[in-house]
C-alpha cells in the first residue's frame, strides 16, 4: 500500500495522490466500524469459529503464495520498472488517475489490514485495542515510508507475505477449533506449537518448490 | 435488469476471490477439517490435531498443483 502511494506520488504529483490515499482511508474507517460493530452483537464462541476459518482460509492462500514466491525469487524486494512508471500530471484540478491509484492502492490493500485487525479483535474480544494496533502500525509505515523511500522498494515482500499467511493460519487454527469447543493442550500456549508446525513446514515446502522449480542442482 | 443482477455477482466473485483465492480445494479442506473436528467433539474426542494436520496436507497438495 506505501509503496503504491509513494510511487504514484512520486511520479504523478502528491496532492491528488494524497486525497486518494486520504478518501481510500476513509472507506476503510467505516469498513472497520461497521464489521467491528456488527461482530460485537455475535457470541464469542460462534465468532471465533467464522473469523478463526475465514482467517484460516484466508491465511493459507498467503501462505502458499509466500511459499511459492520465496521459492522462486528468494528475498528480492518490490521491482519498479522505469515502463511502470506513470507519467507527472501537469494539468489543472484534480489528477483522476493518481486520485484512483491511489484510491484503489489504499481500499484494496488495506481491506486486507482491515479484515485481519477486525478478526484479532473480535476474536480475542479487543476490538478496541486492535483498532488503535492496526492505526499505529499505518502511521509508522506511512512515516518510515516518506522517510526512506527508496528502502521500501527492497523490502522482501515475498518473505513478508509468507510470515503474515504463516501468522494469520496459526490464529484462524487455534480459534477456528477453539469455537468448536475443543480445549487446546496448553491452552492458549497451544499457538506457539501451532506457529512451530507451520514454521517447520514453510521450510520444508520451501525447499521442495526450490527443488522443483530449479532441479536437484540449484548451482547448475 | 441485467446491470441490476450483474452488481451482486461481481460484489459476490470480488469476496469469493477476496477470501477463497484461485484454489477452491484448500477451502473445501478447511471446511471438511472443521466439520470432522466438530463430530468427534460431539463424540467426546477432543480433536484439535485435525486442522493442523489437514492445513499441512492441504498446503502440499496445492503447492504440487499450482
Amino acid at each position: 500500500m506505501a509503496t503504491i502511494v509513494l510511487g504514484v506520488g512520486a511520479t504523478r504529483g502528491w496532492r491528488s495522490t494524497l486525497v486518494g490515499a486520504g478518501a481510500g482511508f476513509l472507506v476503510l474507517a467505516v469498513v472497520v466500524a461497521v464489521f467491528g460493530l456488527a461482530l460485537n452483537a455475535i457470541p464469542i464462541s460462534a465468532l471465533r469459529l467464522v473469523v478463526g476459518a475465514l482467517l484460516l482460509v484466508f491465511g493459507l492462500q498467503w501462505f502458499r503464495k509466500g511459499v511459492r514466491r520465496v521459492a522462486a525469487r528468494g528475498l528480492a524486494g518490490i521491482q519498479v520498472t522505469r515502463e511502470d512508471e506513470a507519467v507527472e500530471w501537469t494539468g489543472e484540478g484534480l489528477d483522476w488517475t493518481a486520485f484512483v491509484l491511489a484510491f484503489k492502492g489504499v481500499v484494496l490493500e488495506g481491506l486486507e489490514v482491515a479484515f485481519i485487525v477486525v478478526s484479532f479483535g473480535a476474536s480475542a474480544n479487543q476490538l478496541g485495542v486492535a483498532a488503535i494496533g492496526g492505526v499505529g502500525a499505518l502511521v509508522v509505515i506511512g512515516v518510515t515510508g516518506v522517510a526512506l523511500q527508496s528502502l521500501v522498494t527492497r523490502i522482501p515482500r515475498s518473505l513478508l507475505q509468507l510470515v503474515v499467511g504463516i501468522l494469520l493460519t496459526t490464529f484462524g487454527s487455534f480459534w477456528a477449533v477453539e469455537g468448536l469447543g475443543v480445549e487446546w493442550p496448553a491452552g492458549d500456549g497451544a499457538i506457539l506449537g501451532l506457529l512451530a508446525l507451520y514454521l517447520l513446514t514453510a521450510l520444508v515446502y520451501t525447499a521442495v518448490e526450490r527443488r522443483r522449480a530449479f532441479g536437484f542442482s540449484p548451482g547448475r | 435488469m441485467g446491470r441490476l443482477l450483474s452488481w451482486p455477482v461481481a460484489f459476490g466473485r470480488f469476496w469469493y476471490r477476496f477470501i477463497v483465492g484461485d484454489d477452491w480445494t484448500v477451502a473445501a479442506a478447511v471446511a471438511v477439517g472443521l466439520a470432522g473436528t466438530a463430530v468427534l467433539a460431539a463424540r467426546g474426542v477432543q480433536a484439535w490435531w485435525l486442522v493442523p494436520v489437514i492445513v499441512v496436507a492441504v498446503l502440499g497438495v496445492s503447492l504440487r498443483r499450482a
